[in-house]
């Protein structure tokens, strides 16, 4: 089932929480919204849901408007970030409710919802615990009941908040993996909020950037890390490094960095900050090639990746990346000079 | 040179002793006063009732509870609390369920108004409704015309008694919703359940031992009301009267034993309610 939201705006209280905001998520996709807290990702998954109505904008299901659908009705699949697991039942019985609740004629028999409940709890590997209560599980594991419980409604949509983001960073990157197979099982349509771009990353077909309530960027992960729409996206997902200047007919001056700068032949004069990745950045002795001189500050090992710091004259840092070889042909010093000069630097333009 | 004053080993055990136990004259001091206290003030008095009522051994003590007049007031009492304690539920579970799961304008005048009933004085809320509903009060003339009689008569005395019981029911609901969130209830909306199910399912087991326990001490008010009941009831004997009425009017014709015998069933009646209390907390917990 695909998802498409048209012009959604929604505000709380004076504070836009969702400007115009135009998506669309196909069937079966696992889709990731990515966004620093307060930029309307968590609003936007709960106004899908129904959980939240719009000022504006519609909702549709595989091309049907279901705005005015009440939660009740959407038959979505919703994990809530901090599970909302129902206290006073057992895990089966969480579990087990959005088939309990339907209308005696949808009503599965007793048997029926006892296999269902059952496979489902075995799909989340807790079929030992159907007896417990919440307040008995671990985290990890009230997170996979949650899973269970929204997926027993057999859910047209699967719609997830923060899903990992009360976890420990092991139990994170375990249930990571596992949800990544279980969508690659299921094929639910699927989108998940979070705020750590890695996840994001890892996990998405697709990455929806989001900030102060507007969509940033919306592409494949490779896209968004290669491709970043803004200087938002670019300082947002990754490392990067900045360098201040300006941009005038065709050339950009960053500090001593001057580099050609076609998509700017205007000749009056426009302030510019370029960015580059860690690993996008080379280091030399000689000064040939017009790099940026910065003095050597810090040198660690980093699996298979040589972390460089370095501090350029107006004492701004410089984070390097280079390769087990490209560190071997150097083998830059502490406290030496040498020369930075990117391989590839992105500019922005100020408006 | 040594300095003159040696520091004393330090010992963290002791220190920790010191801080966490007082000396054991404090100690009992304060235990004891707490049950002089007790003792006094409720020992004595409610050994006193059963002495005073058994004073003249069963005969008397049962003739007295088994008196028409006095049947007539505990029948009077149990009807009062029978439609005043499911009233002030639903008014209790409504006005937790608004005052905890939405944001609405004039939000906290409502919650201060529950309040009202424990700041005014019983007296002045009876006398509010006779000055609303009495014959020469603000709707009587027109309650008169239609032979509908509320004054000194029993729907006086139940709306009295809603009236001075009805926060506590509310009370105890308003903060276990408060902590609860609404974060279930959305949860048990994606999945398909309606409004009720909703509240039946979800929203009343979270809070069940909290309503347990307002409905417990709402009806020991609506049991026990004196004051309000008293202005509203116009003490016509067997008709208006419940049992703390009762108890008041034998006691002004000097039947005193008989007033200790009512008063002992009233007695028994917060007992009862005092273990269902304790029991429902332990539970609760």
């Amino acid at each position: 089932m695909s998802i498409e939201v048209r012009h959604l705006s929604k505000m709380f209280g004076s504070h836009p929480a969702l400007c115009d905001v135009s998506l669309t998520v196909n069937a079966g996709e696992l889709l990731a919204l990515l966004g620093p807290s307060g930029s309307g990702k968590t609003t936007l998954l709960r106004v899908i849901a129904g959980l939240e109505a719009p000022d504006a904008g519609t909702v549709h299901f595989d091309g049907d408007d279901a705005t005015e659908r009440s939660a009740t009705d959407r038959r979505v699949g919703f994990v809530f970030q901090h599970y909302a697991l129902f206290r006073h039942m057992t895990v089966f019985e969480n579990v087990a409710f959005g088939l309990r609740v339907r209308p005696r004629l949808q009503r599965p028999m007793e048997a029926e919802i006892r296999r269902r409940v059952n496979e489902l709890l075995a799909l989340v590997q807790l079929d030992y615990l159907g007896d417990r209560y919440p307040s008995q599980l671990s985290g990890g594991q009230r997170q996979r009941v949650a899973l269970a419980r929204a997926l027993a409604v057999e859910p047209r949509v699967l719609l997830l908040d923060e899903p990992f983001g009360a976890l420990d960073a092991k139990v994170r990157q375990e249930l990571r993996r596992w949800l990544r197979r279980l969508h690659s099982q299921i094929h639910v349509t699927s989108v998940f909020v979070t705020h750590d771009q890695e996840e994001a990353l890892e996990l998405a077909d697709r990455v929806v950037i989001m900030n102060e309530g507007r969509i940033e960027q919306d592409a494949s992960p490779e896209a968004v890390v290669e491709h970043p729409a803004s200087s938002f996206v670019m300082t947002f997902v990754g490392e990067v490094n900045i360098f201040r200047g300006r941009v005038q007919s065709g050339k950009a001056v960053l500090g001593s960095l001057a580099v050609d700068y076609p998509g700017y032949t205007s000749p009056e004069e426009r302030d510019a900050v370029g960015y580059a990745r860690p690993h996008e950045l080379e280091l030399s002795r000689d000064d040939a090639a017009d790099g940026l001189p910065a003095t050597v500050r810090d040198v660690r090992m980093s699996g298979a990746l040589v972390k460089v710091e370095l501090v350029d004259r107006s004492d701004s840092v410089i984070q390097v990346e280079l390769g087990r070889d490209q560190f071997e042909a150097l083998r830059p010093v502490r406290g030496e000079t040498v020369f930075v000069k990117p391989r590839r630097l992105r500019i922005f333009t100020s408006h | 040179m040594m300095p003159a004053v040696q520091a004393a080993p330090f010992d963290a055990r002791e220190a920790r002793g010191r801080r966490l136990t007082e000396p054991a004259l404090v100690r009992w001091g304060l235990v004891g006063v707490a049950l002089a206290f007790l003792v006094l003030f409720l020992a004595i008095p409610l050994t006193a009732v059963f002495i005073e009522a058994l004073a003249n051994g069963f005969g008397p003590y049962f003739r007295a509870i088994l008196d028409p007049d006095a049947v007539a007031a505990l029948k009077l009492t149990v009807l009062t609390a029978v439609i005043a304690v499911p009233a002030n539920l639903v008014f209790g579970l409504c006005a937790g369920w608004a005052i905890a799961k939405f944001q609405f304008r004039g939000r906290s005048l409502l919650t201060t108004l529950i309040d009202l009933p424990f700041a005014v004085s019983p007296v002045i809320s009876g006398l509010v409704f006779v000055l609303l509903a009495g014959r020469q009060g603000f709707i009587g003339p027109w309650l008169a015309e239609r032979d509908i009689q509320i004054i000194f008569a029993v729907p006086g005395i139940v709306l009295a008694s809603v009236f001075v019981s009805f926060p506590f029911i509310a009370r105890e609901v308003i903060p276990i919703m408060e902590a609860g969130g609404t974060h279930e209830e959305e949860a048990a909306r994606v999945l398909g359940a309606g409004g009720w199910q909703t509240f039946w399912r979800v929203t009343l087991p979270n809070i069940k031992w909290g309503v347990l326990y307002g409905v417990i001490l709402c009806t020991a008010r609506v049991l026990g009301e004196f004051g309000a009941v008293s202005v509203v009831s116009g003490h016509i004997r067997g008709v208006t009267t419940t049992l703390p009425l009762h108890v008041e009017i034998l006691y002004n014709e000097y039947r005193f034993q008989a007033a200790f015998a009512v008063a002992s069933i009233l007695t028994c009646l917060a007992l009862v309610t005092l273990v269902i209390k304790t029991v429902a907390e332990r539970r609760a917990r």
